[in-house]
C-alpha cells in the first residue's frame, strides 16, 4: 500500500489555485490524495506508462509552465497545479493494411504537420523528454523509421500537442509512425512464419498431447531433467 | 546504504564470474512454504457463501466477496434498456481489446466498457515481454513443459495447451497489426530467457512491451469503429437465472445507471493489486480491484487457487515515492545479479517469481542480510551496472528506457548504481473457471485474461500474462461472436443477486460492506468514507 508518510516538513501547493499545506516528499499525485482528493479522472497506472496524470504547473514568482507525470514527480514548494487528464486532439482512422509506407501516409491524414514551425515547445513539454519536434520533421522527410525509434517511449499524454501553435497531434501521428514501421519497413521474422505454418499442420500436437497425459510422476521427472539453452 | 553500495561494487567483478547453482525441487518446495507470503498463517480464510463456499482465499478478497450488492435488487429497474448488442465486452485492456476485434471479425456488433480510459491496465504496465516458441531450437511442447512446471503442475492442461499453441500466432498478429517488437536487422526476434523459462522466447518492444501493444490495439479498435464506454464499470451482470444476458453499468463521472442487453457477455477485468493483499504494494494500476470477479461470483461462476498471488521478486523499495512499482525481470534476464548487504548472490536470478521473491524475504527477514532503507524499508540490491559491462555500454538505456528514466527522475543512474527491491503484489494466479473458449459456469459468460484462472496454474511465469490476455482475448471474442448468432434475446433480470443476499444474510454477513470496489481510497483516513449503496 502506499504508505502514510510519517511525519515529516511539509510544502505549500496550489491545487487549481487552492492552497495546501503536504508533506515535502510526496510525489504530486499522493500529494492531491493527501490533500483529500479521490481520482476518477487523471490518474491510471501510477507507475509511468499510460499518460493519464499529465500535469502542468509553474513555480511562484516563475513565469515559465513546466510539465510533469503526477504520479513519478515529487512536489515542490511553491507549485501552481493543473493536471490535463484528457486532451481532445485529431485522430485519424485508417485501414492499416491498406496503407504504404511513404511520408505521404502520415502527412495527408495528418496535414498540420506542415505547419510545424520549428519551435520546439513540443519537445519541451514532452514528460518523457521525446525529442518531439525532431519526430516530427522526420516525418516531413519521409524518414519514417526515424520518427517511430524517436517516438517510441511516447505514452501519449497529449501535452505536446496542447502546447503546439501549429495544432499538431503529435503522438497520433507518431502511432502511425511505428505501427508503419513495425508493419511494413521491420523486416518480417521468417523463423516466425515458419513456426505458423508448423502449427497449422499439427506437428507438435502428438508431443504436447503426450505431455497433458503423462503420470504427474513423470512430467516432473521431465521438467526437472529439461535442458536450458544457456 | 552507501556503504552497502561500496560493498556491491567491491564484489562486482567477482560475482560476473561466479555460477550460481539451481535449486532443486526439494530446496524450491521448502523455501516456497517457508517464506512465500501465500503460505503465511492466519493470511486467508474459507468462503462462506457462493459457488466456490468453503474455498480459502485472502482475507482481502474474502471480504469484496463476502459484501453486498451496490444494487438493491428489490426495488431495482430494468425496463429501459440504453444498449442492445450482440456481445458486451467488460474491460479496456489488453483482453479487452483483442476480443473486441475478434468479435468483431466475427461479425457481432460490440461494445466495450471499461472502468477508467481505454487502456488504462496491467497491458499498458507490462514492461519485460511476450513468450512464444518460435525459433528452431524451441516448440510449443517445450514451452508447455516450462509452463506447467512454473506453475507447480497445477495448470488445466486443456488451458495451458492453447496458451503454447496459439503463442506464435498470436506474435505474427502483432508483426501484422504493425507492433514494433525488437528484432535483429534480418528481421528475426530478439528472445532472452526469463524466469522459468528453459529456452530464450521473451519476444518484447524494448521495456514498454505491453503499452505497445495496448496502443497498437486500442489504436485499431479505434480504426474499426468499435463503440467504446469509458468511465463506466460494470457494477452487476444481468441474468435470466441461468444465462447471462447483459450488464449494469455505472458512469462514476455523472453517476448514471445504464443498462446493456447483449446475447454474450466477456469479462476482461483484469486483476486485484489494489486490495493490497497482506499489506502488500502493488505494481498493479488503479482500477485493479478483482470487480469482475465479484460480479461473476454472485452470477455463479466457480473459482481457481484464488489462494495464490504472485509477488513480483522486484518492486522498487526505494526511493519512497515509487515503493512497489515494477523492476521489469527483463534487467534480470540481460544479466543483473540479486546481492544482499555484504554484496553476495544468494540465488540463481532467473528461478520463478515465487521461488525468487520467497528467497529476497528470507534473505532480508531471516537471514537480516537485507538493506533497512530510512523510512523502514527492507530490500536486496539488483546489480543493474552488470548489464552494460557484460552486454556493452549503452545497453540499459537502449533496452530499459522506461527504467532509466524511472529512476533519473529520482537522480539514480542505474547504470552505475544498484537498484533496491522488495517484493510487491503482482498478479492474480487464481481466477474464474473457464474452458478453452473462455466460456464460464454461466451460459453466455465468458473470461479472458488476469480475471481467470487455470491458465498459470499457482505461478505465472514472466511473458506469459501478455501472450494469455491476446491468446485468451480472441478465442472468448471469437466464440462469443459465433454463439451471440444463436442466442435469443433475454430476460433481464437480476434474482441472482436477491439469491446472493438471501445467503449471505442466511450465514450473517452484516449489511455493512459493499462491492465492487471500483477504485481503492487513498486518502487520509479522517477524509474516507465507507461506500454506499449507489442504488
Amino acid at each position: 500500500m502506499d504508505k502514510d508518510m510519517p511525519e515529516q516538513e511539509h510544502v505549500t501547493i496550489y491545487i487549481m489555485g487552492k492552497k495546501y499545506e503536504v508533506p515535502k516528499d510526496l510525489t504530486i499525485m499522493r500529494a492531491l490524495e493527501y490533500a483529500g482528493y479521490r481520482y476518477i479522472r487523471g490518474c491510471g497506472c501510477r507507475g509511468g506508462f499510460c499518460g493519464a496524470c499529465a500535469t502542468v504547473y509553474r513555480k511562484k514568482d516563475d513565469y515559465k509552465l513546466k510539465v510533469a507525470l503526477a504520479c513519478q514527480n515529487v512536489v515542490e514548494d511553491g507549485m501552481y497545479l493543473a493536471q490535463i487528464p484528457f486532451y481532445p486532439a485529431d485522430k485519424a482512422s485508417y485501414e492499416v493494411e491498406k496503407l504504404t509506407p511513404t511520408a505521404d501516409a502520415i502527412l495527408s491524414r495528418y496535414p498540420t504537420i506542415y505547419r510545424c514551425v520549428s519551435c520546439n515547445t513540443c519537445t519541451k513539454s514532452c514528460p518523457q523528454e521525446i525529442q518531439v519536434m525532431d519526430y516530427v520533421q522526420s516525418m516531413l522527410r519521409g524518414d519514417i523509421a526515424k520518427a517511430a525509434d524517436l517516438s517510441f517511449d511516447c505514452i501519449m499524454c497529449g501535452l505536446c500537442a496542447s502546447r503546439c501553435p501549429a495544432e499538431i497531434p503529435q503522438y497520433n501521428a507518431a502511432l502511425l509512425a511505428r505501427r508503419l514501421y513495425g508493419k511494413y519497413i521491420a523486416p518480417p521474422a521468417k523463423h516466425l512464419a515458419d513456426r505458423v505454418q508448423e502449427v497449422a499442420q499439427g506437428k507438435f500436437d502428438a508431443e504436447i498431447e503426450k505431455l497433458m497425459k503423462a503420470e504427474p510422476k513423470t512430467i516432473r521427472e521431465l521438467y526437472d531433467k529439461r535442458d536450458i539453452e544457456p | 546504504m552507501a556503504e552497502s553500495i561500496k560493498k556491491v561494487e567491491a564484489t562486482r567483478e567477482f560475482r560476473m564470474k561466479q555460477t550460481m547453482p539451481r535449486l532443486t525441487a526439494a530446496e524450491k518446495s521448502e523455501i516456497l512454504k517457508k517464506f512465500h507470503p501465500d503460505y503465511k498463517g492466519g493470511s486467508t480464510r474459507a468462503l462462506a457463501v457462493g459457488p466456490s463456499k468453503g474455498s480459502k482465499v485472502p482475507h482481502e478478497f474474502a471480504d469484496i466477496f463476502e459484501s453486498y450488492s451496490l444494487i438493491t435488487p428489490e426495488n431495482f429497474n430494468i425496463s429501459k434498456i440504453d444498449f442492445d448488442v450482440d456481445v458486451l465486452i467488460i474491460g479496456g485492456g489488453g483482453a479487452g481489446a483483442a476480443a473486441a476485434l475478434s468479435a468483431q471479425e466475427n461479425g457481432a456488433r460490440v461494445l466495450l466498457a471499461t472502468k477508467l480510459r481505454f487502456g488504462d491496465a496491467n497491458t499498458m504496465m507490462a514492461q519485460g515481454g511476450i513468450q512464444a516458441a518460435d525459433k528452431a531450437n524451441d516448440s510449443p511442447a517445450i514451452h508447455y513443459l516450462d509452463v506447467v512446471g512454473g506453475g507447480g503442475f497445477y495448470n488445466v492442461p486443456e488451458l495451458a495447451r492453447v496458451l503454447v499453441i496459439d503463442a506464435p500466432g498470436i506474435i505474427k498478429w502483432l508483426e501484422s497489426l504493425g507492433v514494433m517488437l525488437d528484432k535483429e536487422k534480418d528481421g528475426s526476434l530478439v528472445g532472452i530467457h526469463g524466469g522459468g523459462t528453459s529456452r530464450k522466447r521473451m519476444h518484447s518492444a524494448r521495456d514498454y512491451s505491453g503499452g505497445e501493444i495496448m496502443k497498437v490495439l486500442r489504436d485499431e479498435v479505434t480504426n474499426r469503429n468499435v463503440e467504446v464506454i469509458e468511465f463506466s464499470p460494470v457494477i452487476e451482470l444481468l441474468t435470466d437465472g441461468r444465462t447471462c444476458t447483459g450488464a449494469v453499468l455505472y458512469n462514476i463521472e455523472t453517476e448514471e445507471i445504464l443498462i446493456v442487453h447483449a446475447k454474450t457477455v466477456i469479462l476482461a477485468t483484469g486483476g486485484s493489486g489494489r486490495l493490497h493483499v497482506q499489506n502488500f504494494p502493488t505494481t498493479n494500476h488503479y482500477g485493479a480491484t478483482a470487480d469482475g470477479l465479484v460480479i461473476a461470483y454472485r452470477a455463479g461462476c466457480r473459482l481457481l487457487y484464488m489462494d495464490t498471488i504472485q509477488y513480483h521478486p522486484t518492486g522498487a523499495a526505494y526511493p519512497e515515492q515509487i515503493l512497489g512499482q515494477l523492476v521489469t525481470e527483463k534487467v534480470r534476464g540481460l544479466g543483473a545479479h540479486l546481492c544482499n548487504r555484504e554484496g553476495n548472490r544468494y540465488i540463481y536470478e532467473l528461478e520463478t517469481r515465487d521461488v525468487e521473491s520467497a528467497a529476497i524475504i528470507r534473505e532480508c527477514l531471516e537471514r537480516n542480510l537485507g538493506v533497512v532503507t530510512p523510512s523502514g524499508q527492507h530490500g536486496v540490491w539488483l546489480d543493474s551496472p552488470v548489464i552494460d559491462i557484460t552486454n556493452g555500454a549503452g545497453t540499459t538505456v537502449k533496452q530499459l528506457p522506461a527504467m532509466y528514466r524511472q529512476y533519473m527522475r529520482f537522480q539514480i543512474d542505474i547504470t552505475k548504481e544498484p537498484i533496491l527491491v522488495y517484493p510487491t503484489q503482482h498478479y492474480q494466479n487464481g481466477g474464474i473457471v473457464i474452458n478453452e473458449s473462455g466460456e464460464t459456469d454461466v451460459e453466455n459468460l465468458y473470461a479472458a485474461g488476469e480475471v481467470s484462472g487455470g491458465v498459470h496454474g499457482r505461478n505465472r511465469l514472466m511473458g506469459n500474462s501478455l501472450l494469455d490476455i491476446l491468446v485468451f482475448g480472441r478465442r472468448a471474442g471469437a466464440a462469443a461472436a459465433k454463439k451471440s448468432k444463436f442466442v435469443p434475446p433475454g430476460r433481464l433480470a437480476i434474482e441472482h443477486v436477491k439469491k446472493y443476499h438471501k445467503e449471505l444474510q442466511e450465514v450473517g454477513v452484516e449489511k455493512v460492506r459493499f462491492s465492487p470496489m471500483m477504485l481503492p481510497d487513498y486518502r487520509r483516513k479522517e477524509q474516507k468514507k465507507s461506500p454506499v449503496p449507489v442504488v
